[in-house]
């Protein structure tokens, strides 16, 4: 067992955890967006990022393992002030209509969505290439985590990975191809682990395109049904 | 020429099909090499051969800048325009050959003959401006008039230690002599080795300055069937040069200061990764391997293999390096593991910069105490300073630690604009950006803070890579602050938050304040971003992305103000009186030794009146 102190607290924890475990076994509140309990953590939204006492940098808690006598503070200025902003980054970079937890932190943290007049977005046309899911990366705030479960975290696919770099990433297939021309096997993971609605079904797609389930089932979309 | 001709292609990457997916970079560049660029059927035909998904190569092509998937011209004219270059005309020179060739930046022509690139720094600050162009497979350097097939070496300095072979522009086993050295290292025990380079007080010379024996002495105590020696020779910060020069002109010097690394920590394979841009240095350092390895340094126990970038400042952080070399998307990961128990193909790994190694032979050969006579008792050695911009003699500059910045200037010939009538270029320093773009700015009431690790520090400088990049009264910073704002925005990976968007923003805010135009705001906002990247980014990238703009904002705050460009008088947060015109910046008056070294060179302003007088009767 490690002894460690969060926020003022001192808090007995097993072996192994992370700080993000440590703080959510105890009720302590920090955010995530990229973490995903069925992917490889790869602390890349730095949005869980805590104080620990002796280190220069701001810590990503889902992956720093809780270590003894560590002081972590999880709501000083420094991490409300990456927090807030890189929320504000998010809102200024792309669509977060349908990430209503990001739009919650957003409140808690009191990130203004406007923040960065004048900047560019990521935008992006709906890719509706196939008859299982909808890609729109207007949506997509690069969580790795489609990318993840198409590859070694579960599928073993390999149909997507990144494309561009910086700002200017995005998800793609080899050389923009549709998806039903590529490895992709409508396992529908990867729609699974979105969390922001840039993956979707095709049919709630359609659903909310204001088509009916009726219309929607004569397009002779998804499994064939046994005769 | 989308078809491929697999009769060429397969022997081209027959000898990395073994490799796997390491092999990947070396396949890209061998394919690209055949067909000018990377078209749908050929990634497709490597990714077959080599094994890789599909989408994989693909993600690979798409990171690396100099990878094409769509076709380019035959001959490829990529000019700099980053910092030092600019100085030099840089913009101008891009403007002109797109003029004479009839085509536009980043354009092909329709016969696909020809493109031309702005290019981030290419390593050849002090023979700025800088063109490289691939004609075929033929690689040259020049400055758009005379093409050499490899950059001359400029080297200075009141000592020449390190730089003792670099100059000539010649190397061979014969002139390097043997690796008397590694015999010695070979008959001690590798941990005293290890000892020897710990108590020489050897630091990275990369630009983290972390302690080189404590990495050593952490991949020997890992236990492992496979250990790693890597050089980073991925030089791409902004203004520095060295390792260019170093490995061009004293490759044996780093060979053996890995071979002596080999042994301490217990590796029987290296890797030199050198970045994309520096083709010429290639052919160098295939001789001096295949030198060594007839004179029985490198075989069977140890071996060194060259891998090359393709285009990535990012390839630089250690463990995007790794991913690089094993295939990947240079993406750093996170850290802990360290390299030292879980680098490159995760086993233990020890990385060193260029001029790092090319210590090692040294120390060894004089033992830690001789080492230590050179330098302070903190920084002990001797330094390479990449000097570039507004000084009279740009070059490579050896000197030892603690060495002033007004002596390095000094022996540079002084601050001068080459743009200026011959008669009257002598001008007043304003600024330095110390360590590259990921430095900081210093102003002249630095000039005699002695250059350490341990002084510069306490004065909120970075020593970095030994840039020593020269800004005289005439410049604007706000150009200056833009393109450091391009750079990063280009070379960011994407992979954390902060670093992805936050170059982005930056770069946004810095283009206003370059034009004048600031929101209301933009300071607080600029702020903001600059500290989220250096708090909470994912790398050392992200985490100095901001450095050199946050220190900007300390020197000239009135830059970043609203309407910064109005020619007006105004107060800065101080209620100092500052002023900002349109084409300078002056640093804020602070302290005497400041005010001292504005006010020595008194010609200077006259100089200047002289210039506004040219300038408007243009």
């Amino acid at each position: 067992m490690i002894t460690l102190t969060i926020d003022g607290k001192e808090l007995t924890i097993e072996d192994g955890k992370t700080l993000l475990d440590a703080a959510r076994e105890n009720g302590i509140d920090i955010p995530t967006i990229c973490f995903h309990e069925a992917t490889t953590a790869n602390a890349l939204c730095r949005i869980c990022v805590v104080e620990v006492e002796g280190q220069r940098a701001l810590q990503p808690a889902c992956i720093v393992k809780a270590a003894t006598s560590m002081k972590v503070q999880t709501r000083s200025e420094k991490v409300i002030r990456a927090r807030r902003t890189i929320l504000e980054m998010l809102a200024s970079t792309l669509d977060l209509s349908e990430s209503l937890e990001i739009q919650n932190m957003m409140h808690d943290y009191g990130a203004s969505s406007s923040r960065f007049p004048d900047a560019e977005r990521r935008e992006s046309d709906v890719k509706d290439d196939n008859p299982m899911y909808v890609r729109d990366y207007s949506k997509c705030l690069l969580c790795w985590r489609c990318v993840q479960v198409c590859a070694d975290d579960a599928q073993y696919t390999f149909a997507i990975n990144f494309t561009g770099r910086g700002f200017e990433t995005q998800i793609g297939t080899f050389f923009d191809k549709a998806i039903p021309e590529t490895s992709c096997v409508l396992c529908g993971q990867c729609v699974g682990v979105c969390p922001t609605g840039a993956l979707k079904p095709k049919r709630e797609f359609l659903l909310e395109q204001g088509m009916s389930p009726n219309e929607i089932s004569v397009l002779n979309t998804g499994r064939k049904r046994r005769k | 020429m989308s078809e491929i001709d697999p009769i060429s292609l397969k022997p081209a990457i027959e000898k990395y099909i073994p490799l796997g997916r390491s092999g990947l970079l070396p396949a890209l560049h061998a394919a690209q090499k055949i067909y000018g660029w990377l078209s749908e059927s050929v990634a497709s035909e490597v990714a077959k051969n080599l094994n890789v998904p599909l989408a994989d190569v693909h993600g690979v092509i798409e990171f690396y800048s100099l990878f094409y998937n769509k076709p380019v011209g035959k001959k490829i004219i990529r000019v700099c325009t980053d910092q030092a270059c600019a100085l030099k005309g840089g913009d101008g020179l891009l403007e002109h050959l797109c003029h004479h060739y009839d085509v536009k930046p980043r354009q092909t022509t329709e016969d696909l003959s020809l493109t031309i690139e702005p290019s981030p720094c290419l390593g050849l600050c002090e023979l700025a401006p800088a063109v490289w162009t691939m004609d075929n497979e033929r690689s040259t350097i020049g400055d758009g008039a005379q093409e050499e097939d490899r950059p001359s070496s400029s080297v200075y300095g009141p000592i020449r230690e390190l730089t003792k072979n670099c100059g000539d522009g010649t190397t061979s086993l014969k002139k390097y002599g043997e690796y008397t050295a590694l015999q010695k290292a070979l008959r001690m025990k590798p941990e005293d080795v290890v000892a020897e380079i710990k108590a020489s007080g050897l630091v990275g010379r990369g630009g983290a300055a972390f302690p080189t024996g404590i990495k050593w002495e952490g991949a020997a105590k890992a236990v492992a069937d496979q250990k790693y020696i890597i050089c980073n020779a991925d030089e791409s910060e902004p203004g520095t040069f060295k390792d260019r020069i170093l490995l061009l002109d004293d490759p044996h010097s780093a060979i053996e200061g890995m071979c002596i690394a080999a042994y301490a920590i217990g590796a029987n394979k290296g890797y030199i990764y050198i970045r994309g841009e520096y083709p010429y240095i290639v052919p160098v350092l295939e001789t001096a391997l295949n030198e060594a390895r007839v004179a029985g340094y490198l075989g069977e126990l140890f071996d060194i293999e060259i891998r090359v970038g393709a285009g990535a400042y990012i390839c630089g952080e250690e463990t995007a390096l790794f991913e690089s070399i094993e295939g990947k998307r240079g993406f750093p990961r996170v850290k802990p593991p360290f390299p030292t128990t879980n680098g490159l193909f995760d086993k233990p790994t020890v990385i060193n910069n260029v001029e790092t190694l090319c210590n090692v032979p040294l120390i060894i050969s004089k033992g830690s105490l001789e080492y230590r006579k050179i330098g302070t008792e903190k920084s002990p050695g001797s330094k390479l300073f990449c000097v570039s911009g507004d000084v009279t003699q740009p070059g490579l500059y050896e000197a030892p630690f603690g060495v002033t910045l007004r002596e390095l200037l000094d022996m540079a010939g002084g601050v001068s604009n080459f743009l200026r009538p011959e008669r009257s270029r002598r001008t007043r320093l304003q600024s330095v950006l110390f360590g590259g773009a990921a430095g900081a700015f210093a102003t002249p009431e630095h000039l005699d803070v002695k250059m350490t690790f341990e002084d510069l520090r306490a004065v909120g400088l970075p020593l970095g890579s030994g840039v020593v990049m020269v800004f005289d009264e005439t410049r604007d910073m706000r150009d200056v602050l833009k393109r450091l704002g391009k750079f990063f925005a280009h070379e960011s990976c994407g992979k954390c938050y902060p670093c992805q968007m936050g170059t982005q923003r930056q770069m946004e805010i810095l283009n206003r304040v370059a034009k004048s135009e600031t929101l209301p705001e933009d300071f607080i906002r600029l702020q903001d971003v600059g500290w989220t990247m250096t708090d909470a980014s994912l790398c050392g990238l992200g985490q100095t992305a901001a450095s050199a703009v946050l220190s900007a904002m300390k020197i000239w705050p009135e830059l970043f103000m609203e309407s910064n460009g109005l020619p007006l008088e105004k107060k800065d947060e101080r209620g100092k009186k500052a002023t900002g015109t349109k084409v300078k910046a002056k640093p804020k008056k602070t302290s005497k030794a400041s005010r001292d070294a504005e006010a020595k060179p008194k010609p200077a302003v006259k100089n200047i009146a002289k210039n506004k007088t040219n300038a408007r009767r243009k």
